[in-house]
């Protein structure tokens, strides 16, 4: 790892072009991974951390100590000038720009500081109530089902039918084969947002509004799953399937235990794809679900974000647990892409 | 038992007819080779009967029953393609099972009949591969044994050896004709090399352009042939052809003329041919005679000394090229000018207008050098 990171362009020292590569790569991976590793940062500070200005990289908390005779914790202090500099003090109250403070060894006392001669002195905080407030004041876990459940269903569905279509259109030749085809893929010059009332329309019809099936239905039949999959798939040598009809298979046969196994590569980009589209797909559902519980990830984060007031601990904390399940799904499915892109390119 | 019969098979697609109605009677138990020069229809012949190509028209017989709207998996044929088509995503063993599982062959009868086949084609020690994982020969034999556990009735083979080297072809050449004499079953075989065709064959259909030339054993097409297509179709090197003029027609035989002078004789009934018609004559190598002190005088062009043949490509000076092979060695150097003569018994003669074959008045080996 270390010997690959570390390789030179000529044998000897670092070039101008390793530096220039690096340079690159590193302001990517700040591009890419900064604003994540920001929201995940974020999402462990305090409302009150949130707040601050100007903001701090870490979860961040002023350090506090109970002192006996005071009800509240009082935060720490270091005093930076004057007569008392270097010690560390509680703060009692402040008053216009002096701060009561009192020595937690010796609460009797009271030493009155300029509040800019005081700093305060942080830790390392990791607010956890914002991730566990999720479970216990919302109902994160049906959210969590509600697009598990779409996403999950969708896919399937998207698969199954956009296949069934690839294999009809790529292995079938039958009159109209190509107007089919150049009529799925015209689907795709029509933005979204014309299709959206007549859909709503004929999803309403069907009483499906506040169902997830009117999320999952509309979203099954995809022009780009049909494209990819028939790409694919017309790579697929017609003597297998032709040798498999010798061998007594059905079409049915041909397709599921032929065709389907073969596009494997083909299909594992589509399920990533679906996956990516219902998780975080928005608009939508935003439509389609108007109650509470049937809402989805997405439309239970833009609930956070309400009119007065927005509970950013709580919307980043959802945030972070929102992106995992799909950033495990890229993380398990890369591998077979990449594995289709170069069996594609070999052949 | 399957003996297959096609009576007026067509094939069209779209506009343009591919098959034009084929006759042709394959009796039980025959090896019969379907041969002729690339898109004379042979693959689509083959696809009509194991039903992968429609009939347009005319009708298919096995066994006397008509199998036209049959599927492909209800006629029960079974075919080795010639890119193998192995399931890649499937082992050795799978790929042998597939078509058995499809069928809901027991288990233990699986098993049986694919270590059966393993041990007939020595597939034994790859059962566990995937086909991507074996050789070309190897992949072939996979291919044939996945045939081979159907138990077929009649087995279809379209140009499977055109993918493999020289030396494995004329293995797996042997190794097919034993299957053949093993399981005596009825196998149709698709290639366009005829050499294939000579060797393994019990009967050989020459196809040109969607129609059927000739079809027969083996040496009757090669001592016979019907017309000018077959004579330079069968046989390797190809027949030597010459345009001729008749001088004389007798009941013994023609008396030719080509356009340089030289004068031929051929043993064959004139049929009414008259002194001025047209004709072609047909010359195998191996039966004219160089280096002797009668015949045309040739210039040897280039020699290829095989030890046990050699031949010789000769060229008269008006241009006319022939080719003769000779058993055994020859002193015959390269540019030298030899003498080339022919038996007129072995002469075969064809029409100018139609190509048609003039009957040979003695046929075979059995002539007298």
């Amino acid at each position: 790892m270390l010997g690959f990171l570390t390789r030179t362009r000529g044998r000897r020292r670092a070039d101008l072009t390793d530096w220039l590569a690096w340079g690159f790569l590193l302001l990517g991976v700040l591009l890419m991974l900064g604003p994540v590793l920001w929201i995940v940062l974020s999402s462990f500070k305090t409302e009150a951390a949130l707040q601050e200005y100007p903001p701090t990289l870490l979860p961040l908390a002023t350090e506090t100590v109970v002192v006996e005779g005071h009800a509240e914790p009082l935060p720490l202090f270091r005093v930076t000038e004057g007569e008392h500099a270097g010690r560390v003090l509680a703060q009692v109250r402040r008053v216009g720009l002096v701060a009561q403070m009192i020595d937690p060894a010796d609460p009797a006392t009271r030493i009155d500081v300029n509040i800019a001669a005081r700093e305060p002195v942080r830790e390392v905080d990791v607010a956890t109530e914002n991730y566990t407030t999720l479970f216990s004041r919302f109902n994160f876990l049906l959210y969590f089902w509600n697009s598990t459940f779409i996403t999950v269903v969708a896919t399937i569905l998207t698969v199954l039918f956009n296949s069934m279509a690839a294999f009809a259109l790529s292995k079938y030749k039958f009159r109209g084969r190509t107007v089919v085809f150049l009529l799925i893929i015209a689907t795709l010059m029509i933005p979204p947002t014309i299709n959206l009332v007549p859909i709503f329309l004929v999803v309403s019809q069907l009483g499906l509004v506040n169902s997830p099936w009117g999320v999952i239905w509309p979203a099954i039949a995809t022009p780009t799953g049909v494209f990819l999959l028939r790409q694919y798939m017309l790579t697929i040598p017609d003597d297998l399937l032709d040798a498999a009809r010798m061998d007594h298979a059905s079409e049915w046969r041909v397709y599921w235990r032929i065709v389907m196994p073969l596009s494997a590569p083909a299909l594992a980009v589509l399920v990533l794809f679906s996956v990516m589209w219902r998780w975080n797909e928005f608009l939508w559902p935003l439509i389609v679900l108007n109650r509470a519980e049937e809402f989805t990830l997405q439309l239970a984060l833009n609930s956070f974000q309400g009119e007065l007031q927005t509970s950013w601990s709580n919307l980043l904390a959802m945030t972070v647990l929102t992106l995992l399940p799909i950033t495990i799904v890229f993380a398990v499915l890369q591998k077979y892409i990449t594995q289709g892109i170069a069996q594609a390119g070999v052949k | 038992m399957a003996r297959l019969e096609l009576r007026g098979l067509v094939k069209d697609y779209v506009d343009l007819r591919t098959i034009h109605g084929v006759d042709l009677e394959i009796e039980d138990g025959t090896f019969c080779v379907f041969v002729g020069p690339s898109g004379c229809g042979k693959s689509t012949l083959l696809r009509m009967i194991a039903g992968l190509e429609e009939i347009t028209d005319g009708d298919l017989l096995i066994d006397g029953q008509r199998v036209n709207e049959q599927r492909a998996s209800e006629r029960g044929l079974a075919m080795v393609f010639q890119t193998y088509a192995l399931y890649p995503h499937m082992t050795v063993r799978q790929n042998l099972a597939f078509g058995l599982e499809n069928i809901k062959t027991p288990k233990p009868e699986i098993e049986s009949r694919i270590a059966e086949a393993a041990r007939m084609l020595q597939l034994e020690a790859y059962l566990d591969r995937r086909p991507t994982q074996l050789s070309g020969g190897q992949r072939q034999r996979v291919a044939i044994g996945r045939a081979v556990v159907r138990e077929p009735r009649v087995f279809l083979f379209d140009e499977p050896l055109s993918n493999l080297d020289a030396e494995l072809r004329v293995t797996m050449r042997g190794e097919i004709a034993d299957l053949h004499r093993r399981l005596g079953n009825t196998m149709i075989y698709v290639t366009h090399d005829q050499v294939e065709a000579m060797t393994m064959a019990d009967k050989i259909v020459v196809l040109r352009a969607g129609r059927i030339e000739q079809a027969g054993a083996p040496l009757d097409l090669y001592n016979t042939p019907a017309n000018r297509f077959v004579a330079g179709f069968i046989g390797s090197p190809r027949m030597n052809f010459v345009t001729c003029t008749v001088e004389t027609a007798t009941a013994e035989g023609l008396a030719l003329r080509d356009a340089a002078g030289r004068r031929y004789l051929a043993g064959v009934v004139p049929d009414g041919l008259t002194p001025g018609d047209k004709v072609e004559l047909g010359m195998r190598p191996e039966h004219l005679r160089v280096g002797g002190e009668e015949g045309h005088a040739v210039e040897v062009q280039a020699i290829e000394q095989l030890g046990g043949d050699c031949y010789l490509y000769c060229r008269a000076e008006d241009g006319l090229a022939l080719t003769a092979h000779l058993s055994g060695q020859t002193g015959i150097r390269r540019g030298e000018v030899a003498r080339i003569a022919f038996d007129p018994a072995y002469a075969h003669v064809f029409t100018a207008a139609d190509g048609a074959a003039l009957r040979r008045r003695v046929v075979g080996e059995a002539v007298p050098a």
